[in-house]
């Protein structure tokens, strides 16, 4: 199994059955892939039931994700307008969201929609992690040139604060806790010191430790 | 002409130079694309537009933008539009980006007689800045005025003569809230149908929020 489908795997065993669950782009698409029976996702233009990509003659335009992604609807699928799809969203009925990241912060601080001088729009991210009852974020444990993505404090703009639940990178699963940020899993191979040296805050590390799965 | 049809050339010759318009659609679907080309054919400039995104370049919304019809946008995302960033970046365009679920509100409550509404969603973000914080009941929101435009341009799926809208499946998305949002709600529909025919329960848009549709 490649990087992204291993990390979307792993997101995914947060899932229970009877959730809805929004997915970003990138490697929280895949994240479907690996859901339980039971589990329904949301898109924000407007629907709960996405299903596999459509082809032929199902490839429609009236049934397309926030990505404008085709798909087919699943059976008990429901469609509503958007204000619907964030009420939806803000009061607390979806389980889960899950976005990729920028920055993460100690305190579970967001960055994912805007770099300095690039801000394109927030899209529906900031009503996501302000509404879901989880916030899931993916991303590699630091950006393609080395630099640390967990950080004391974040320096793009926020998508929101104090909203991170977990965080599953290719290296680790870290999840945000009062005490700061807790270790839980780490590749075979790796100690935590291994981790450590890539994050800017301290970590406490999980007494119960795991391995997370290759 | 039959209920709220109108002939194109009556439609086009609506649009004026200054105009706030608001479009349904998210990303390239459920957009209003033949109305689209009639504000094209208006001549109208230095429109301030009113929708979700600005679509693709050359592409649905992005006609206006690529036809340099556009001077300011409300939206939540400009980024899948080649041509509306570096146009932004220049400052030829003015963008105001709202979250999404914030825009959506604001449209709603423009078009229900409200004067905003509170949320969380933004506080403690740059979505936050020059906004009003206000405290209920022990906790902090945000105020997001309503937001309203001159002329909205809808997309449906079915029209009766009367303008009783339903539309097909995310095809919905901003176009019931856009309808709603203006002074003059002009509606592109792919089929039109009897009065009764699609049955009152399964209206989504009442026809009282609808004013014109185009006939084809």
């Amino acid at each position: 199994m490649d990087k992204r489908n291993r990390m979307a795997k792993r997101v995914a065993e947060y899932f229970k059955p009877g959730d809805i669950i929004n997915l970003g782009i990138g490697i929280p698409s895949l994240c479907g892939n690996y859901a339980p029976k039971g589990v329904m996702l949301h898109t924000e233009n407007g629907l709960i039931g996405v299903g596999p990509a459509s082809t032929g003659l199902q490839n429609v335009e009236s049934f397309s994700n926030a990505n404008a992604m085709r798909f087919v609807p699943v059976p008990g699928s429901s469609v509503f307008d958007s204000a619907e799809s964030f009420a939806i969203v803000r009061s607390g009925r979806l389980a889960a969201t899950v976005l990729g990241g920028l920055q993460v912060s100690v305190k579970g601080d967001l960055a994912n929609w805007a770099r300095p001088g690039k801000t394109v729009g927030m899209g529906g991210a900031m009503d996501l992690v302000n509404g879901a009852r989880q916030v899931i974020v993916t991303m590699d444990l630091v950006t393609k040139t080395g630099e640390p993505k967990i950080l004391n404090e974040c320096t793009f703009p926020l998508t929101g604060k104090a909203c991170v639940s977990h965080i599953v990178t290719d290296q680790c699963v870290i999840d945000v806790v009062p005490e700061g940020l807790l270790l839980r899993e780490i590749l075979e191979g790796l100690a935590p010191e291994d981790i450590q040296k890539q994050v800017e805050p301290t970590l406490v590390v999980a007494g119960d430790l795991a391995v997370m799965a290759e | 002409m039959l209920g709220k049809l109108r002939a194109r050339e009556e439609i086009v010759a609506l649009f004026k130079d200054g105009q706030t318009i608001a479009i349904g659609g998210f990303a390239n679907h459920g957009t209003p694309n033949e109305l689209i080309e009639c504000v094209i054919d208006s001549g109208a400039r230095h429109l301030t537009l009113v929708s979700n995104d600005t679509g693709d370049a050359n592409l649905t919304i992005g006609r206006l933008v690529h036809e340099g019809r556009i001077d300011k946008v409300f939206c939540s995302h400009i980024g899948m539009n080649t041509e509306t960033v570096p146009l932004k970046e220049a400052g030829k365009i003015d963008v105001t980006l709202i979250p999404q679920g914030s825009f959506a509100e604001r449209l709603r409550c423009g078009g229900s007689g409200l004067g905003g509404v509170l949320t969380k969603t933004g506080l403690g973000t740059i979505a936050a800045e020059g906004k009003q914080i206000i405290e209920v009941a022990g906790e902090t929101y945000l105020l997001e005025p309503a937001l309203r435009a001159e002329i909205a341009l809808v997309r449906a799926r079915t029209a009766d003569p009367l303008g009783n809208l339903t539309y097909r499946g995310t095809s919905r998305n901003f176009n019931p809230l856009v309808a709603k949002c203006s002074d003059l709600t002009i509606v592109e529909a792919d089929m039109m149908v009897e009065l009764d025919e699609v049955g009152l329960d399964h209206i989504v848009t009442p026809g009282v929020f609808v004013d014109m549709i185009l006939a084809r």
